[in-house]
């Protein structure tokens, strides 16, 4: 006797190409598969009911991982394993790697994807800070063909996305990063590994010629505010003044006054934006490490 | 509800099998299989007691459906015994007690088989970063990493 029922019944669609599949979405009462942690744990508690189930994982390139000289394509079905052990996304995309490598365990990566990650757009996703610091662009199919949207305009609240009724996420973009790139992620949960993040911490430094410090920074944040939090306040004072220990600090300080967490199982609101604070600290003074470090 | 004639091969055998929509991986193997050495415990992705290998790779099989595995391989626990010889992690679990109610061995024994086919000579935050997704409530996990460590220093053959 199973101790839980498994799932409700449903039409399964095998899709091997994006005709057709807006169609079923529009019409059909349908969900996406990729690699099913979120969807499957969903509707067995009863969150989604769909007649039919469509499996777009097998569309030409959405399991693909592309490098060219505007940078990074990741299909929307790759799995958090290809991202986090793939070398070229480990050297140019440390921040990316790393979110990936931090969500849940090893088999779930082995099945989790980004773009499902990112489509569920729960507050804590840990791919979306890395994503929104490296300004990633979507780009979705319709049934009038591909459009773009920059990741910021993505994630509307908790759940909720910009995608249509009858649209669906193919890959995500990132843009070429200027050589000697820094970056990292850095998560806080209530054990070591494994958990869903109290505090998610994604810093993104380069050296940049324009800004009047010599470096930009971009830092972003998850689990403290409905979606992906930028900062712009920290990462102008770090345009602006050089990134020495006080300025982190007083960087780590805005971040902190940033955040809009709220109580939940996890951890209190007061934990959570002290502990803003703590990681931006460690994530800044480690970007600013390694941009030293590659200096030299 | 749709049904779906899908061939597959598990441990190493070629199955045809007609499995509904709706079905997992996991329920194959257990109801259409009876291997149920793979066990069923939280249905959500947490416990890793239903974990498998498909294609080599550790998944949870209450997460995978039976549809999806069409064309593919999968080992179970049942796979990992060769000609009636077991495994070198499954003697070493013997070995080092490492295992007390059961329910969370076959899930340990394929994660640490994916763990040492990756890398041989993992170190001990090496093991329990591949075993956090396997939950034991009664061993404890001294033993179990102790079992993994001595087959990878080559005190058995995995």
């Amino acid at each position: 006797m199973l101790a839980r029922p498994g799932l409700p019944q449903f039409e399964y669609v095998r899709a091997t190409t994006s005709v057709g599949v807006h169609d079923l979405l529009s019409t059909a009462n349908a969900r996406l598969l990729m690699g099913g942690t979120d969807l499957f744990t969903q509707m067995r508690d009863g969150v989604w009911r769909p007649r039919v189930v469509v499996d777009v994982k097998h569309i030409p390139g959405m399991q693909d991982i592309t490098m060219d000289p505007g940078g990074l394509t990741v299909g929307a079905a790759v799995t958090m394993n290809q991202l986090a052990r793939h070398p070229a996304v480990q050297r140019l995309y440390p921040a990316l790697a790393q979110a990936a490598s931090s969500v849940g365990s090893f088999q779930l990566r082995n099945r989790a994807t980004l773009g499902g990650n990112l489509c569920n757009a729960s507050p804590c996703a840990d791919t979306a800070p890395a994503v929104a610091a490296l300004e990633a662009i979507l780009v979705l199919s319709g049934p009038a063909g591909q459009r773009e949207t920059p990741f910021y305009d993505f994630v509307l609240g908790p759940g909720r996305t910009v995608v249509g009724t009858d649209e669906f996420l193919i890959g995500i973009r990132f843009p070429a990063q200027p050589a000697g790139s820094a970056g990292c992620y850095l998560k806080l949960g209530r054990s070591r590994m494994g958990d869903l993040s109290v505090v998610g911490v994604a810093v993104v430094a380069f050296r940049d010629l324009a800004a009047r410090s010599g470096y930009r920074f971009r830092l972003a944040l998850g689990s403290v505010a409905p979606v992906a939090l930028r900062v712009p306040a920290a990462e102008s004072l770090l345009a602006a003044e050089p990134p020495h220990e006080t300025n982190l600090a007083a960087a780590a300080d805005l971040a902190m006054h940033a955040a809009v967490p709220i109580s939940d199982v996890r951890a209190t609101a007061i934990y959570q934006t002290l502990m803003v604070r703590t990681l931006t600290l460690r994530a800044l003074e480690s970007a600013w490490a390694q941009l030293q470090g590659a200096g030299r | 509800m749709s049904v779906h004639p899908i061939a597959v091969t598990i441990n190493g055998k070629a199955e045809y099998l007609e499995v509904p929509a709706h079905m997992t991986l996991l329920q194959m193997l257990r109801d259409r299989l009876a291997l149920t050495g793979t066990k069923n415990g939280c249905e959500a992705g947490e416990c890793g007691a239903c974990t498998v290998l498909l294609d080599g790779q550790p998944v949870n099989s209450c997460l995978v459906l039976a549809v999806e595995v069409d064309g593919r391989q999968v080992v179970t626990v049942e796979g990992l015994a060769q000609d009636g010889t077991l495994s070198g992690l499954q003697q070493a679990f013997i070995e080092h007690n490492a295992v007390q109610c059961g329910f969370c061995t076959p899930g340990m024994l394929i994660s640490s088989q994916a763990l040492l086919a990756r890398n041989p000579s993992p170190d001990e935050d090496a093991i329990k970063e591949a075993l956090l997704g396997n939950l034991c409530r009664c061993t404890g996990y001294g033993r179990i990493i102790q079992a993994i460590q001595d087959v990878a220093r080559g005190g058995g053959a995995s």
